[in-house]
């Protein structure tokens, strides 16, 4: 039994981390301006078509993975600064739909770019390679993947946590104005959320696409959306609960890939019914029952309306 | 005073017969190939479905993202019930045919689809509308999700024909009047989803015009103190919701006989953001602007601006930049700038009356 | 901003103006290339397109009647999506084209179809192998073989000479082509007495680790995935990092030296059944390797190396098919041109060329195809016929 499930749990923790990267530039872009960033999952769709151009430019792949994530971070902070800063006393909707606007325009601009054709992501040293755990075969990438999230979320949590800036973002997400009022630098505050959300959203992109080496336009979204799910489920604003939540979604995604296979080994069901199919639509189950039964999510605060 | 507030409406009622009239007229002497008719069939197809979503986020405040999915609902019950008993075996190749074998008139397939639709609305609206703004969102985003994989799914093959496309139903075409031998006597192709979208976007206008759409417009502009005045929140929100779904789903039916094949894959979310879009464009609040810029969407993107997709020459000079994809970029650039810079869109909340009324002012003055 | 406008204004009319400038001596005759530049078919709708362009090199005037025509192609994108299908059919409608060949895959064929018919225009198919595409139709040919045909050539090969007894089809959902060669091949693999297993993946799926974890979950000794370039090259190149060394079979979308490049320096066994092997028709060969030498968005279309695709080969067939009904019809009239397109005949680089009732090409012979795993190349096996 165990040896039928291993596998797919493999997969599904690395593709669990991966969205946990880009979950956290969702949570907490959602917990300092109340925006869905819809345009979230297809900057980290850019960072793989950068990574594309930048490689066969015929650069060194550390200095193009260091270009990348810088770029990245760098697209972030301009899509921030053109289309959300302008409309910062508009209504949320509109705000909104300027995310849906800017999501449209970088697919189309990747579009026209490629000429609507899958990109070959280039192979990145070592982490390419196959290595064998137990009954499955692998990249390399689907160990570095948890631990570097890992990593990541502990330096991301000390910074919230221990300095200046960090503190600055706690005092944003509690309440916009006071804030400003207290003289804290707004502007360059979200720009920062911006900047490191991108940032994170780049080395995911590098270690998604190293799985699964195609890029094309649409690449972003599914994972996107995925990792929005996530970070609802794990309670919108916070970091950890967006990273577990993420975890949880990328097992049992690839758990439902596997469901077929698993119920009939277990001998529960006499021939295959295509329940495979069924791996992303469950993702927005999951999402439609935890706004119903627990909207704050696991871990997150519960916030009052005021009149 | 009455006399005079109502010559707007009298001109609104002459243009609105004027353009029928002449969508009838054209139809008869342009050639059938025309790209003219494309655009106007798609147009009218999407007007419908603009004007439903804005029932629901301009004038209810309800920020839905679920109108693909009721549009693949009635797109589906148009299909599943219209497609000619003999055709099935072909269409339902891998299910023996399929369960359904009978059909119903193309009107009856046209209200079934809208009901379908605004059931399940029903259905989703009870647990999803007691959210807030962005959450209820996404909320609907993923029931569209979710039901299009439910139609993909095997076990429903052989009402859904699963993941596979149906075929063969009455198209738009299959309005024109024919004679013996199959040679068209009158055109109808275009003015009948005229016809169809006209009436019900007729509908939704008078709803506005009732009480009810002034409870909705109250909500919208402040939800608590509409609850204050009495307006019932949760019955007013669940009935704007599956109004507009019901319209989303005769939309859904007119696409795909716009389409004349139907397949769930077609329904994404990108389909979402283009008719909100639209929407945007047009002006959130306005169903004048997005009628209009639902025509002004289409026409551009299957016609005028099709040029930008192909390498253009002046003289021996090649037009730089000019490849396949550069019309989506040119509109995308056009609509962040709608979305940016002209956040009122088209229209704004006014409507064609209301632009005759301002220029009499004018000219008062 | 009225000054904006006006320039644009200007630049449109411009435009329009140097565009019916390009006015040729000889009369236009207009054959309509409906195929995806873009999407997951796209790669090989551009090799597919090569054909076509390259007969039109080859052939770019044709005698109708008494007129010497000059032939020009009128491309449109079907995006590889049969919603996108529509429009680009109505284009080429509006466009008043003699003829359409197209396309790669047979569900874009089919959502395009209606709108050719309405308008009275023949289509020749390339390489939709769907049997859907012709049947109880008058308007649409078909110059490749079928998938009953092509689905028992490869149950033949994995049960007879690969020794497979279960495979595991995976194809992309609600695609005809992949469902349809899906369904054939398991019931001839049946028929053989092998054991089949089916699973589907979402249009956009990259993710095919846990599709390959199910393969070797199932005991399969096959894996059959006759889907798009696009999804092919990550399936083979997922398997190889998975350590899979069970043979993948696909169909002729997967001959594409873009496949073969994911296999190479891999030690997955890649076999497909296609429609022509390089070296059959070296006048072809050498011409079309001499074009793309000196064209580089040609080259660059063709995956960046000059190995030919059996698409290819097809696109330049129709194009020759098309150019053979217009004089057989001794008019450019769609509907005269669709009324002597059943009698049409001709020699073609992959075999003669003749049409049977339903308006399919007859055919017997399919040639399988390996890549070799050092070159990245695709070699020879066998030509098979099924009696």
């Amino acid at each position: 039994m165990w040896d039928t499930i291993f596998p797919y749990l493999l997969s599904g923790i690395s593709v669990g981390g991966q969205y946990a990267l880009i979950a956290i530039g969702y949570t907490m872009v959602y917990g300092i301006l109340r925006l869905i960033n819809f345009a979230h999952g297809d900057v980290f769709m850019v960072a793989g078509i950068i990574m594309v151009y930048i490689a066969a430019s015929g650069l060194p792949v550390w200095i193009s993975v260091l270009l990348v994530l810088i770029i990245t971070a760098l697209v972030g902070f301009v899509i921030e600064r053109v289309a959300y800063k302008p409309l910062r006393t508009a209504p949320r909707m509109s705000v909104m739909i300027s995310a849906i606007g800017v999501s449209y325009t970088l697919q189309n601009l990747v579009l026209y770019i490629t000429g609507g054709l899958n990109k070959q992501y280039p192979a990145i040293p070592v982490i390419s390679d196959s290595v064998k755990i137990g009954s499955a075969t692998t990249k390399v990438v689907t160990i570095v993947t948890p631990v570097l999230v890992i990593l990541l979320v502990v330096g991301l949590v000390m910074l919230i946590n221990r300095t200046k800036i960090g503190m600055a973002m706690r005092a944003v997400s509690k309440d916009f104005e006071t804030a400003q009022l207290m003289g804290i630098k707004i502007n360059s505050v979200i720009s920062t959320t911006f900047v490191i959300g991108s940032f994170l959203a780049g080395v995911g992109s590098v270690l998604y696409f190293t799985n699964y080496p195609t890029v094309i336009q649409t690449s972003g979204a599914m994972p996107g959306l995925k990792a929005f799910v996530a970070a609802v489920f794990g309670g919108i604003g916070s970091i950890p609960g967006a990273v577990i939540g993420a975890f949880i979604i990328g097992i049992m995604e690839n758990l439902i890939k596997g469901l077929d296979v698993i119920l009939f080994k277990a001998g529960a069901i006499s021939r295959p019914l295509g329940l495979a199919i069924f791996s992303d639509a469950f993702t927005f189950a999951l999402l439609i029952i935890i706004l119903v039964v627990k909207p704050t999510g696991l871990f997150g605060e519960k916030t009052t309306d005021k009149v | 005073m009455k006399t005079k507030s109502r010559k707007p409406a009298v001109l609104t009622w002459v243009i609105v017969a004027a353009v029928y009239a002449a969508v009838f007229a054209a139809e008869q002497i342009l050639p059938p190939s025309s790209m003219l008719f494309t655009v106007l069939k798609k147009g009218a197809t999407y007007a419908l479905v603009a004007v439903s979503m804005n029932l629901l986020n301009g004038f209810t405040g309800i920020f839905s993202l679920g109108q693909a999915g009721f549009m693949l609902i009635g797109a589906y019950v148009y299909g599943i019930f219209t497609i000619p008993v003999e055709s099935r075996p072909v269409v339902y190749q891998y299910y023996e045919g399929g369960l359904i074998q009978f059909t119903v008139p193309v009107a009856v397939a046209l209200i079934l689809a809208g009901l379908a639709a605004a059931f399940f609305a029903l259905l989703i609206g009870l647990p999803v509308l007691r959210l807030k703004s962005d959450y209820l969102a996404i909320a609907t985003l993923g029931f569209a999700e979710i039901i299009r994989v439910i139609v993909q799914w095997d076990p429903m093959g052989p009402i859904t024909n699963g993941a596979n496309m149906l075929r063969m139903f009455p198209s738009f075409n299959d309005f024109n009047i024919r004679d013996a031998e199959g040679n068209v006597t009158l055109y109808l192709s275009t003015l009948v989803p005229f016809l169809i979208a006209g009436i019900c976007i007729g509908l939704i206008v008078l709803l506005l015009h009732s009480g009810y759409g002034r409870a909705l417009k109250s909500i919208r502009d402040d939800e608590i103190a509409a609850e204050a005045m009495g307006i019932n929140l949760a019955h007013h929100k669940r009935l704007a919701f599956c109004i507009s779904s019901f319209f989303a789903g005769i939309g859904g039916a007119m696409l795909a006989m716009y389409q004349t094949t139907v397949q769930a894959k077609f329904f994404t979310t990108a389909m979402t953001y283009e008719i909100l879009l639209i929407v945007v464009i047009g002006g959130v609040g306005s169903v004048t602007g997005s009628v209009f810029s639902s025509f002004l969407f289409v026409a551009a993107s299957e016609w005028w601006l099709r040029f930008l997709d192909e390498k253009q020459m002046i003289g021996n000079f090649e037009v730089p930049l000019l490849r396949n994809g550069f019309r989506l970029v040119v509109f995308s650039i056009i609509i962040m700038v709608v979305v940016l810079f002209f956040r009122k869109g088209i229209m704004g909340t006014r409507e064609l009356p209301d632009l005759f009324r301002r220029k009499r002012k004018e000219a008062a003055k | 901003m009225k000054k904006i406008a006006m320039i644009v204004l200007a630049l449109i009319l411009a435009l329009s103006c140097a565009a019916m400038a390009v006015a040729e001596d000889l009369p236009v005759v207009k054959i309509g290339v409906f195929e995806p530049a873009s999407g997951d078919s796209g790669a090989g709708g551009k090799q597919e397109t090569l054909g076509v362009q390259y007969a039109n090199r080859v052939a770019p005037t044709v005698k109708v009647g008494d007129t010497e025509y000059k032939v020009e192609l009128v491309m449109a994108d079907n995006g590889s999506s049969a919603d996108k299908a529509p429009s680009a059919a109505q284009k080429l409608v509006s466009e008043n084209v003699s003829i359409v060949l197209g396309s790669y895959g047979s569900g874009v064929s089919i959502a395009g179809s209606e709108y050719f018919k309405n308008a009275n225009i023949p289509a020749i198919g390339l390489t939709c192998t769907n049997p859907q595409v012709t049947a109880g139709n008058s308007h649409y040919f078909r110059v490749c073989f079928l998938d009953p045909f092509q689905g028992t050539v490869l149950a033949n090969y994995a049960f007879k000479e690969l020794g497979a007894k279960t495979a595991y089809c995976l194809g992309e959902a609600g695609n005809d082509y992949d469902q349809g060669l899906i369904k054939f091949f398991q019931e001839a693999f049946t028929g053989l007495g092998g054991m089949v297993y089916t699973d589907s993946f979402q249009t956009n799926n990259s993710d095919f680790t846990s599709f390959l974890s199910n393969a070797q979950m199932y005991g399969a000794d096959l894996i059959f995935c006759p889907v798009s370039i696009a999804y092919s090259t990550q399936i083979v190149s997922q398997a190889a990092s998975q350590g899979i060394s069970i043979p993948v079979l696909g169909g002729d979308t997967l001959d594409s030296n873009v496949v073969a490049a994911a296999a190479k320096g891999t030690s997955i066994d890649l076999i497909v059944t296609t429609f022509y092997q390089e070296g059959a028709n070296a006048e072809f060969d050498n011409g079309f390797k001499a074009w793309l030498a000196e064209d580089a968005e040609a080259l660059t279309n063709n995956g960046g190396n000059d190995m030919i695709a059996g698409v290819t080969c097809m696109g330049y067939d129709g194009y020759m098919t098309a150019l053979a009904a217009l004089q057989a019809a001794g008019s450019i009239d769609s509907a005269a041109v669709m009324a002597a397109l059943p009698a049409v005949e001709i020699d073609g680089v992959s075999g003669h060329i003749a049409f049977d009732e339903t308006g399919d090409a007859i055919r017997t012979s399919a040639f399988v195809k390996k890549a070799n795993n050092e070159t990245g190349d695709w070699e020879f096996v066998a030509e098979q016929t099924v009696e």
